[in-house]
């Protein structure tokens, strides 16, 4: 018998954002209602308490003035309850003085990350994969970006597009490739080329990786040079 | 869906008395002048303001919201 694969609609750049409800770290929302006017980066993660979703959720925190500047408002997502997004945030602000001030909304059953196409069995079929979805002011997608479980995003590379579409939408124009509201240089440091320490997965390891040498925030957060 | 700004027993917690102590004062406010008051992202002042319109508490006439006769009791 020929088997039968279950085909999950996905929304496209064009269509309306899908309306849902949901609890967030900052209470209950309404979406997209709630956040008519202003521009969305509604992105998800594939965990909480994992150290590539920590590097990009202080990564957005850092350049939330960036995000205010252009209107816009972030919207984190995963698989996760509110309980562990508000523990995983206060331990980020504890170990690194960030705080997240933006709100992550809780999906347990993963019926969001389904409405919008943000689990990709092929890579995982419980965590999201890194999604991006950027949702104008009236509440139309308008650009999409996916990275893999093992890659973090580039968040300056989010604020270029943003510019991009604002721009577009402003002046009626187009942008050509690696198009830039400003002449800039993207410094980059000896920081920027370390790379993440996978997560132990038993206590036992947890409670030995803080001595192995790594360069640590905590436990399941290591981080160590190639070179 | 709450767990918002009204507890499940009905009490209002602090962001719904600043919101109401604030429409007691002046009276009339939009949603975008409330969060410019209140220094509180829009997306959470909407969801607010939608839990306090459900209660009773306040009320929306022609894009502008006002506290009740059952808002000011609460206050």
């Amino acid at each position: 018998m020929e088997e039968v694969k279950e085909i999950q609609p996905m929304p496209r750049i064009g269509d309306e954002a899908p309306k849902f409800e949901a609890m967030t770290t900052m209470g209950p929302i309404s979406f997209p209602e709630d956040f008519k006017g202003q521009w969305v980066v509604f992105f998800s993660h594939p965990a909480d308490f994992t150290p590539v979703c920590s590097t990009e959720f202080l990564a957005f925190a850092k350049m939330k003035e960036e995000f205010d500047k252009r209107n816009v408002q972030l919207l984190g997502l995963s698989i996760d309850s509110n309980f562990s997004h508000i523990a995983w945030i206060m331990n980020l602000k504890e170990k690194t003085g960030v705080e997240i001030s933006f709100p992550i909304v809780a999906d347990v059953d993963g019926k969001v990350a389904r409405l919008y196409g943000m689990l990709h069995p092929g890579e995982s079929s419980t965590a999201t994969v890194r999604a991006v979805f950027i949702i104008d002011p009236n509440g139309k997608i308008r650009a999409i970006i996916y990275y893999p479980l093992s890659c973090g995003r580039n968040m300056k590379e989010i604020v270029r597009l943003i510019d991009a579409l604002q721009t577009a939408d402003k002046y009626g124009v187009a942008t050509p490739a690696n198009w830039v509201s400003e002449p800039q240089v993207w410094e980059y440091t000896e920081e920027n080329t370390k790379v993440i320490v996978p997560p132990p997965t038993t206590y036992e390891d947890a409670v030995k990786r803080l001595k192995e040498g790594y360069e640590c925030i905590d436990w399941y957060f290591c981080k160590k040079s190639l070179k | 869906m709450s767990q918002g700004c009204i507890s499940p027993d009905g009490k209002p917690a602090e962001r719904a008395l600043e919101l109401l102590k604030l429409l007691l004062e002046k009276k009339k406010l939009s949603d975008l002048e409330i969060a410019e008051i209140l220094k509180r992202p829009l997306f959470q002042v909407r969801s607010s303001l939608r839990e306090l319109e459900k209660m009773g508490f306040i009320e929306k006439i022609e894009g502008f919201y006002g506290i009740t006769e059952k808002g000011r009791r609460l206050l």
